[in-house]
């Protein structure tokens, strides 16, 4: 039976369909497998201890050189402050783009302009070097990817990052001068006006001391809406603004799409607004902000509240434009529904129709109606309102339908066959339900019912499927973002990798299948999305040579082969240096103790992947100048002496003579 | 005869002893093995519990001994405290104090009956041979304790309700399988219950008749 089955599944491994010839159905006899190269293919399944399962799993993620993959996976590095790419369904790291945290391969944080980035994102004068990013976000047009730039915020300093994806580089950096923490982002709206960033921990406005005792009165809960602008690929302060909200933990964001476009899903939890103090005797927060049965969503009416902001009825707070609570409750921006326990997850569907949310301490997902929410904010349908005076809509009014998936339930995203996929932290799982109401002819399944779990190892947090959270959902791959590995690798001491796990869930008629399991030794991720991979159309070298990457435009100070030139100005040097294989032009550099230097480096090379660096000891420089890339470094010659610098990134068979001397005379 | 001898019991005689050996020993043998039996079950697991969940592929076991519960406690309090459980220290302090002491007390009572030849032996036997459904109850009893008084201000209390996982077999709590097991210690009690049954049986044999002709004497001298 065993080998009957495997016959069956290394046919589409070797693509021969010639297996006939091979297959013997001898009663007990010895079979014969399909030769490769002189070796039996059934031979070394059997050795290697692959069912047939196995073996399937295999040929569909694995890719054979040269061979690209389908899609592209941004995933949050957690921790690390980075994002990670990912190809999908190969499941290889592609690259790690250093964006909170400096990352010397690139020379992220290790030039003059990139660290001007570092501190640009500063806070209060200290220069951070380290993020803990979370949600990442794709650029969308009318709420589809549409690949061309990523957004991420870093968690442990309320901060958001924009990263071109014509280069795969962070250009900028900016941090949300209320807070100190946030969740809620980064998220965008479907035509990326607006990149969402919502706060985390109640606080008082960032540099603001009130006790805890004055929790309800002095913290402050906040969203803010950053204005991206897509042509100078930045995020523009002061066309930005921010909602102040009850000091609820704000979580998860989704921003409403198609018919929902213009709205914005909030979630919170700690409504309780406990203030902790187990030390002192009080409910831990764990349990403190549990007690409540019911949360609430935040349903945003973002259209009208950039309209307000343009009409000026922000306020300046920290010098950033501030929609209060108090204008938001009068003028009708704000609403709240009650929501099942701490939810965590609250995720739009591709039609824009439903809001799902799941609440990780209820086995359910709770679905809501866009439609029956507007009407019963037309209607006034309100159950009451908050201790702040925000109205709360009544939950049987605007709520759809619930379904017990399982324990634990975090995130929810879709395909394009009407079934959505939850994350069950708990249990472990990913669970598939169907959606109803017109998606119900999809699948032509029972609408709103769980139809499918797989296992997942072990913990899983976010989820995603192919383009899973736009308008348009691919579905066909999930990754499972799972917090333990607990045994499923080698063990490498007490900090285990991360887990990354690919699952099939192409047809909604056959149950989901675990591909693929991918160790994450860099943090924690949290969020992915996945994109197809052909949207983004990325440089394989700058457009042209001398290149500022920063500006996304021509540097004046790039030179062509010839134009490279030394000048002194009273003490300070300038240095127009360029870099092609194997050598720098000029190599030998002559300062005087006490200068100061700057050093422009061009790469005049037009070959894809001929990418120079330039270490400098002692001056913690490192740069990775890509071709037709100009960088920049500045520093004062402090010490004299002779200073050897070098190309770090290995370019050609004389790699090792790609080198100069800086010469620092006394 | 007076009370203390009615408990007692008449002697044997050295030569019907010397003649009926085996008489006199079978009940020897079979309490005495129930009151070793006792001792020994002192340093063996009674029960163990065993929670199997995706997290945790080898499982948690928690095993009760007399006096003690030994394995993954502190795992198994750590979980125990989202749903508001307390700590698997705090239960049973008064039998975990008592345990050994009173194991070995009706252990010894055991021993003691044999040299009773009166029905007071069976009185002395009682204790051990109920002891392992005293055990179970107990058990049960801290269970039930445990499991329905959840502290209602914990993260899950809502996702959970109040239970009480069986004593034999599989329960579910949350994501996690739950098997009971009856461990060495158990059955070894168990096994002493019975023996204590034989025993006595063999008792009542061999000293019965005794008794009955030294109460017949009694009267006759009267």
């Amino acid at each position: 039976m065993f080998k009957k089955h495997v016959s069956r599944w290394i046919l589409p491994l070797l693509g021969l369909g010639i297996l006939a010839l091979f297959y013997t159905c001898g009663k007990g006899g010895k079979q014969a497998g399909v030769q490769v190269g002189g070796e039996d293919v059934n031979k070394v399944i059997e050795e290697r201890g692959l069912t047939p399962n196995d073996v399937l799993a295999a040929v569909k993620t694995y890719l054979p050189t040269g061979k690209y993959d389908e899609y592209l996976l941004f995933s949050s590095g957690g921790h690390s402050g980075q994002v990670l790419v990912i190809g999908v369904p190969s499941m290889r790291l592609l690259k790690v783009i250093g964006v909170f945290t400096p990352e010397p391969w690139q020379g992220w944080g290790y030039s003059t302009d990139t660290w001007k980035i570092f501190e640009e994102g500063g806070i209060n004068g200290t220069t951070l070097t380290w993020g803990d990013t979370h949600h990442p976000a794709l650029s969308e047009t009318n709420g589809d990817y549409d690949g061309e730039y990523l957004f991420i915020n870093d968690k442990a300093n309320a901060r958001v990052a924009v990263i071109d994806l014509r280069d795969f580089e962070t250009k900028q950096i900016i941090k949300n001068p209320l807070t100190l923490s946030d969740h809620g982002g980064a998220m965008v709206t479907p035509n990326t006006e607006w990149v969402i960033e919502g706060g985390q921990y109640g606080m008082p406005w960032t540099g603001e001391y009130a006790p805890l005792s004055q929790y309800k009165e002095k913290y402050k809960g906040m969203i803010t809406f950053w204005k991206f602008d897509r042509k100078k690929g930045r995020l523009i302060k002061n066309e930005s603004f921010a909602m102040e909200l009850p000091p609820y933990w704000q979580d998860l964001a989704d921003p409403g799409k198609l018919v929902s476009d213009g709205w914005v899903f909030l979630n919170s939890f700690n409504t309780e607004m406990a203030t902790g103090g187990v030390e002192e005797g009080n409910p831990p927060f764990e349990a403190g902000v549990s007690q409540r049965d019911m949360d609430y969503m935040h349903v945003i009416n973002l259209k009208k509240a950039a309209q307000l902001f343009k009409q000026g009825k922000t306020k300046k707070i920290r010098g950033f434009n501030v929609l209060t609570l108090e204008t938001s409750i009068k003028e009708g921006i704000l609403y709240f529904i009650p929501e099942p326990k701490s939810p965590h997850g609250v995720d739009v569907s591709p039609d824009g129709r439903y809001i799902v949310v799941s609440g990780k301490l209820d086995p359910h997902v709770t679905i809501y109606n866009f439609d029956k929410i507007q009407q019963a904010i037309a209607e006034k349908k309100f159950s009451g309102k908050d201790e702040f005076g925000v109205p709360v809509l009544d939950f049987d009014a605007v709520v759809e339908t619930q379904i017990e998936v399982g324990l634990g339930p975090l995130h929810t995203q879709f395909d394009p066959n009407g079934f959505a996929y939850t994350s069950l932290f708990l249990e472990s799982a990913v669970a598939r339900w169907t959606m109803g109401g017109e998606w119900a002819s999809k699948h032509g399944k029972e609408p709103w019912s769980l139809v499918d779990k797989v296992s997942v190892h072990y913990n899983i947090g976010h989820l995603v499927t192919a383009e899973g959270d736009n308008v348009n959902p691919d579905g066909k791959y999930l990754v499972a973002l799972n917090k333990w590995a607990i045994d499923r690798y080698t063990n490498v001491g007490p900090l285990l990798p991360q887990n990354f796990q690919l699952v099939d869930i192409e047809s909604g008629d056959r149950p989901m299948q675990l591909l693929y399991d991918m160790p994450i030794g860099i943090g924690e991720p949290h969020y992915a999305q996945m994109i197809k991979a052909d949207k983004i159309k990325s440089w394989e070298v700058y457009p042209e040579i001398g290149w500022n990457p920063h500006t996304q435009s021509k540097d004046p100070d790039g030179v062509q082969a010839g134009q490279e030139k030394v000048v002194r100005r009273g003490r300070t040097v300038e240095i127009w240096m360029s870099a092609i294989r194997s050598h720098y032009t000029p190599e030998r550099v002559e300062v005087r103790k006490g200068d100061r230097v700057i050093w422009h480096i061009t790469n005049i090379e037009r070959a894809k992947d001929a990418t120079h660096g330039f270490a400098l000891p002692e001056y913690n420089f490192n740069l990775s100048i890509e071709p037709g890339e100009t960088q920049t470094i500045e520093f004062v010659a402090k010490r004299a002496g002779v200073y050897p610098f070098y190309c770090t990134e290995f370019c050609s068979a004389l790699h090792l003579e790609m080198m100069g001397y800086l010469l620092v005379k006394p | 005869m007076k009370d203390i001898d009615m408990i007692v019991g008449p002697r044997v005689p050295q030569e019907l002893l010397k003649r009926e050996r085996k008489r006199f020993l079978m009940p020897t043998i079979f309490l005495g093995t129930a009151g070793l039996l006792l001792l020994i079950s002192i340093f063996l697991p009674y029960w163990k519990l065993t929670l199997y969940a995706p997290q945790y592929p080898n499982g948690l076991v928690m095993k009760v001994y007399v006096n003690r519960v030994e394995g993954d406690v502190k795992e198994i309090d750590t979980l125990n405290h989202y749903i508001g459980m307390r700590s698997l220290t705090e239960a049973a302090s008064l039998e975990r104090t008592l345990s050994i002491f009173m194991v070995v007390a009706i252990g010894l009572l055991v021993i003691a009956a044999i040299y009773l030849h009166s029905p007071a032996a069976a009185v002395f036997a009682l204790p051990a041979f109920f002891y392992p459904f005293i055990f179970l109850g107990d058990l049960y009893f801290w269970m039930w304790n445990f499991g329905t008084n959840l502290d209602p201000r914990a993260p899950l209390s809502n996702a959970i309700e109040p239970f009480v996982p069986p004593l034999l077999g599989e329960g579910k709590v949350g994501q996690f399988k739950t098997i009971a097991s009856w461990e060495i210690g158990l059955w070894v009690v168990f096994l002493a219950s019975i023996l204590i049954l034989v025993g006595l049986y063999y008792h009542r044999k061999a000293y019965k008749p005794l008794l009955e002709e030294q109460l017949k004497k009694e009267i006759l001298e009267k």
